[in-house]
């Protein structure tokens, strides 16, 4: 195929890189496949469609990609080689992620749940990781999901996306804004280009589309179409689907809330919930199995004419104003004098946000847990410290909702924690300090030193002043 | 403009603040600045007018592009629109100065038009009328006068970068501090680039910006100074409080 003025690129060597086979053509640009430069890495180059007759779109999506990904960073972004100056040889060297794209997996059909949960929280972990650099995606969709052989997942094409730290190219311009029908949120469809919670809402369409195997709103064409959303939610996904439990339900329709307020305020969470399917506070929505009546519909369009002001907090703060904060309780000695000065920090801490997620932890040692017939079982073991756990964090009252425990097996405590911490993109450790008096717990001694050297977060490690011992 | 000079500082409404103006000085040498231009109100409100002047007159003998602002205007003949507290500043300021001093106020132009550059300090749309870009459409008046990719501003104290989105539409975006943003040659920009000597944002920390003429990048900066020894000079000088107390604060 050839196209008049595009392909001036093929075959041909540009600032080092020696340009190989055009692997996509678009409304928006060219890709081709790219080596040289010694990359460690496969590379692709784009280019954008321009010259007479284009529209222009191809363009600015690519200034603005040229511009949000440089300052990206992390394994859930492709690695940003090099770019051109746009006045005289536009072009972007990235990584090419090999992977298969969400896309492809939902054309195969309805996943089963448990998949969907694991790609779900993959998808989740990548988004968060966007918004915690101050960016919006803003073009969610199966086609920019790419998840790699090891089950990570890796977000492309930053053309339409945002970034607090630099000029909106896009801002106030619906006509190129308009992002992927199926996908976008209403805020979006009401020219809102900085809400980290667009994303939490497209994130919601595609954990619908992979449980059912159909869109939450279909295909909208027209701009009314789009502005549908605003009031009307979608057929519940255990009618298009029987087998779908009530916690996916619950979660899917939680991200697909109308009102931005409404959703998940962190991508963090919606992973967190699809990786704790037991711990997902159950509401209305996980029963729903019919649309808002007419009555409720009418209400919600009345309410939405008036709606959505630009967020005034950057993506970063809106996420940090949601931590997920995971407190280490040492359920083996319920009544050390550092449980109250645990309790005490935990509280302190959780009233500076008023959203947030605790996660309470015990690890037990395996060895403790087999020991085997004649003490007590294993599930005994483990539940036994369930209700200690509970126990311990009742005094802070806490709504269900903000709230999970967990006790956790492994004879290596600090990796358990940590990992635990890691995956489930938890901002903030609490742990008490051991004391050197305390020969009771000496395990827990080279915990806490272990966890603070070595976490992804911060550490908050409680010591009881050695007065008080 | 010399071809080996690759980041220009910017440097707007020092107000005779020399604390604040030898720390910023000292912050762009260090980051490599190889040309300055200073973009209007050397002096006014602050206690140090003839240190300011004979330090921007030692840059812009090695090349500097100097921009005369309303408050050096002010010098020559105290203007009506000027309050009660400004105009007792710019008496005593008048009075503190010497001769040369003097001169050079009144020797600076009101703009300067350098390849695809335009310095001036308030707009470009009419220099003399000292009229604030405080809205996008003020700033496409001013980008539109200018008729040139880069024009850099003062007057208005707060940092804010003025751009031409995809329909042409012109928009305001507040920078972040220490943030390289690409500014291409393919669109038209305006760069307020902020108050050395007296920010107005509740961060007293003093303000300007470099612009990388190879990369095509400006770089808003704040940069921390002894903003206190500065406030109590002018307390010491017997000028107004309230001038003091707005250094102090950052108000």
């Amino acid at each position: 195929m050839s196209v008049p003025g595009s392909d001036r690129y093929a075959g041909g060597e540009l600032d080092g890189f020696l340009i190989g086979e055009r692997i996509h053509s678009g409304a928006m640009g060219y890709i081709y496949r790219v080596d040289g430069r010694d990359s460690a890495f496969p590379m692709i180059m784009k280019v954008p469609r321009i010259g007479p007759g284009e529209s222009g779109e191809g363009l600015i999506g690519y200034e603005t990609e040229a511009m949000v990904l440089p300052a990206l960073s992390g394994p859930h972004v492709p690695r940003f080689v090099a770019m051109g100056n746009l006045a005289k040889t536009p072009y972007l060297v990235t990584e090419w992620v090999d992977g298969e794209s969400l896309e492809q997996v939902i054309k195969r059909g309805p996943l089963a749940p448990d998949d969907v949960a694991s790609i779900g929280a993959a998808i989740s972990d990548a988004v968060h990781s966007l918004h915690l650099q101050d960016a919006v995606h803003l073009d969610l969709k199966p086609d920019n999901v790419i998840i790699k052989a090891d089950g990570d997942v890796v977000l492309i094409d930053f053309g339409l996306a945002y970034h607090a730290h630099f000029p909106d190219l896009l801002a106030e311009e619906h006509r190129f804004a308009a992002g992927s029908a199926p996908y976008i949120s209403p805020e979006q469809v009401l020219g809102t280009r900085s809400d980290p919670r667009s994303d939490i809402f497209a994130l919601g369409a595609m954990l619908y589309e992979m449980t059912t195997g159909e869109l939450p709103f279909g295909v909208p064409s027209t701009m009314a179409g789009l502005r549908d959303r605003l009031w009307l939610d979608p057929v519940p996904p255990r009618v298009r689907a029987p087998a779908v439990p009530p916690w996916l339900q619950e979660i899917i329709l939680r991200c697909l809330e109308p009102d931005a307020d409404d959703r998940y305020q962190s991508a963090a969470l919606v992973a967190f919930d699809l990786r704790n399917p037991g711990q997902v506070a159950i509401t209305a929505r996980a029963a729903k199995s019919t649309q808002a009546g007419v009555v409720e519909q009418t209400r919600r369009w009345w309410r939405s004419r008036a709606r959505h002001p630009a967020p005034r907090r950057l993506p970063k703060s809106q996420v940090s104003a949601t931590p997920v904060v995971m407190v280490a309780v040492d359920t083996a000695n319920p009544d050390d004098q550092r449980q109250p000065a645990l309790q005490r920090t935990t509280a302190q801490v959780l009233s500076l946000s008023s959203e947030f997620r605790l996660i309470c932890v015990s690890v037990i040692r395996r060895s403790v847990v087999a020991e085997g017939p004649g003490s007590e079982s294993a599930s005994g073991a483990y539940l036994d410290h369930l209700v200690r756990l509970r126990h311990w964090v009742e005094p802070l009252q806490l709504p269900l909702r903000r709230l999970s425990l967990h006790v956790l097996e492994s004879a290596n405590p600090e990796n358990a924690l940590l990992e635990f911490a890691r995956r489930n993109n938890v901002d903030l450790i609490i742990l008490g300090a051991p004391h050197p008096a305390q020969r009771g717990l000496a395990w827990w001694r080279s915990v806490a030193s272990g966890v603070t050297a070595n976490a992804h977060c911060s550490v908050h490690v409680v010591r009881v002043p050695a007065s008080l011992n | 403009m010399d071809g080996s000079a690759l980041i220009i500082a910017l440097l707007s409404d020092v107000h005779a603040n020399i604390e604040a103006l030898s720390a910023c000085l000292k912050h762009a040498r260090e980051a490599g600045v190889g040309r300055y231009a200073f973009l209007g109100d050397l002096v006014g409100y602050g206690a140090d007018p003839q240190a300011v002047i004979d330090t921007v007159a030692c840059y812009a003998a090695k090349g500097a592009v100097v921009i005369k602002g309303n408050h050096d205007e002010a010098v020559e003949k105290t203007p009506r629109y000027m309050n009660d507290s400004v105009r007792a500043v710019i008496n005593w300021t008048r009075d503190s100065l010497s001769d040369e001093g003097k001169d050079f106020l009144a020797s600076l132009p009101l703009c300067v038009r350098e390849q695809d550059f335009c310095f001036v300090h308030a707009s470009a749309a009419a220099p003399e009328r000292w009229d604030y870009i405080d809205s996008a459409a003020a700033a496409r008046r001013c980008i539109d006068a200018a008729q040139v990719t880069y024009t850099f501003c003062g007057h208005v104290h707060d940092q804010e970068l003025y751009f031409q989105g995809a329909g042409g539409k012109t928009m305001a975006f507040r920078p972040v501090p220490g943030t390289p943003v690409p500014i291409g040659r393919h669109r038209r920009w305006l760069a307020i680039v902020g108050s050395v000597g007296q920010p107005r944002d509740n961060n007293p920390a003093a303000a300007y910006a470099q612009f990388d003429t190879d990369r095509e990048r400006i770089t808003f900066r704040r940069v921390a100074y002894d903003h206190v020894a500065a406030a109590r000079k002018i307390r010491d000088a017997g000028l107004p409080l309230s001038i003091a107390y707005r250094v102090e604060k950052g108000i």
